[in-house]
């Protein structure tokens, strides 16, 4: 049995993977080691197909609402899409200062993507996978947010946008001096000539924590929350809903949390990356 | 768990989703939702200032009530007064008829008395002959005494 019930836990975490077979030909990996070996150049299909069909369902619904916008009375959908949007917009205006028509979409993109693949947590762990076992497929891993893979992608692309925006708003010269000028700074030019290294050091620190931190932290509880529906699935049948109910209640509020951080760091970050000092 | 190139895949998929949400889908709610808040503001400045028009037009209302009022009461005191003048002057009308009639009436009475007097006076002598005539039994020289007999008349 412990043998089985490690296998079922390993079996769900491992992802459907494409890729170059060590033989040289490409397809699906038939074990978690022969995905290890197909290196970087793989592509978990799972964590992709669903973020992308997630994405497609969010922004399909969205754009149907925005094509029949109304100013008169508003319908059901477009009430719940215009409460979202009011939501993302008052948060934005708190906590981003500069004018950038960009970071109001992009903090709507995120919360809505991040909290429907983090969404995917409450559907039975079995449901899907058993699916697509009849049709032999039989990897399927359905909550893209447990894949490092996937929030590690948006905090990267989070990442280059606040190099990016660094760099268009203070400029090169502004930038790096915004590295090598502070925590540390003195009037004498020799003293500051020695704090700069370190000024640079802890700098460069804090800026890479930002979307590593950003990306981890997502999965580390998506993946931690899926663990322990995994691990509940265990039990006899008839004892599950005893915790599974309480668990994904409470899973309610932290795919909520977690997604809503996820935007709200994003517009912190930039907001910071607009600061002209 | 590996990292693979399902990094670069989400990467560009995230650009492309934002992107398209930037183009396609925050603009239009965005602009309904701006356009609805403009529209609930005329809205409530209409309100307000159909709330203003109200309070004067009630006020206008009581202030026409007052002067119909004012004017009623005046109405109703004039032709009070003029219903008053009315009664005196036919009061007085009455009273100077009244008058007339009596000092009619009395000199009526007085020329009927005068005229009975002066008949009662024309009687007199010829009643105090015939009396005398039977008292003396004799004629009486009609001529001879008449002069007497009107200073007895004159005195009755």
């Amino acid at each position: 049995m412990a043998g089985s019930s490690t296998e079922y836990i390993k079996h769900h975490l491992t992802n459907l993977v494409f890729g170059q077979h060590s033989d040289g030909t490409w397809g699906l990996a038939d074990s978690a080691a022969e995905a290890k070996e197909m290196g970087f150049w793989a592509i978990n299909v799972d964590s992709m197909g669903w973020s992308i069909v997630l994405a497609l369902v969010f922004l399909g619904v969205f754009k149907s609402v925005a094509n029949k916008a109304t100013s008169g009375v508003p319908g059901g959908l477009q009430n719940f899409v215009e409460i979202m949007v009011d939501f993302i917009d008052s948060t934005v205006k708190d906590s981003f200062h500069g004018r950038n028509p960009l970071i109001a979409p992009l903090a709507l993109t995120i919360f809505v993507w991040v909290f429907m693949m983090n969404a995917m947590d409450l559907v039975p762990v079995d449901f899907i996978p058993a699916l697509f076992n009849l049709f032999g497929i039989h990897f399927m891993k359905v909550v893209p947010s447990t894949d490092p893979n996937i929030t590690l992608g948006m905090s990267f692309s989070v990442f280059a946008m606040i190099i990016y925006y660094s760099i268009k708003v203070k400029g090169i010269g502004g930038f790096a001096g915004e590295l090598s000028l502070h925590p540390f700074n003195n009037p004498n030019p020799v003293i500051q000539a020695l704090f700069i290294p370190i000024n640079l050091f802890l700098e460069i620190l804090n800026l890479v924590t930002k979307p590593i931190s950003l990306g981890l932290r997502l999965f580390g509880n998506m993946y931690a929350g899926e663990m322990i529906f995994i691990l509940i699935a265990l039990m006899p049948l008839w004892i599950q809903w005893t915790l599974s109910v309480p668990w994904a209640i409470f899973h309610i509020l932290v795919i909520t949390l977690q997604a809503f951080i996820f935007m709200v760091l994003t517009v912190v970050y930039l907001s910071m990356a607009h600061e002209d000092h | 768990m590996n990292i693979n190139a399902t990094i670069i895949g989400q990467a560009i998929s995230f650009a492309i989703f934002v992107f398209f949400c930037l183009k396609f889908v925050w603009p239009p709610l965005i602009a309904a939702m701006n356009e609805r808040k403009e529209k609930i503001a005329a809205g409530l400045q209409d309100a307000d200032t159909a709330e203003k028009d109200l309070a004067l037009a009630k006020e206008k209302a009581a202030q026409t009530l007052r002067e119909a009022k004012q004017q009623a009461a005046e109405l109703v005191e004039q032709a009070n007064k003029r219903a008053a003048q009315l009664i005196d002057e036919a009061k007085d009308q009455a009273r100077s008829e009244g008058e007339r009639l009596k000092v009619a009436a009395q000199g009526e009475i007085e020329q009927e008395v005068n005229r009975a007097k002066e008949s009662l006076r024309a009687q007199v002598a010829v009643l105090a002959v015939a009396g005398a005539e039977k008292i003396l039994n004799t004629s009486v020289d009609q001529s001879a005494h008449s002069e007497m007999l009107e200073k007895l008349a004159a005195e009755l």
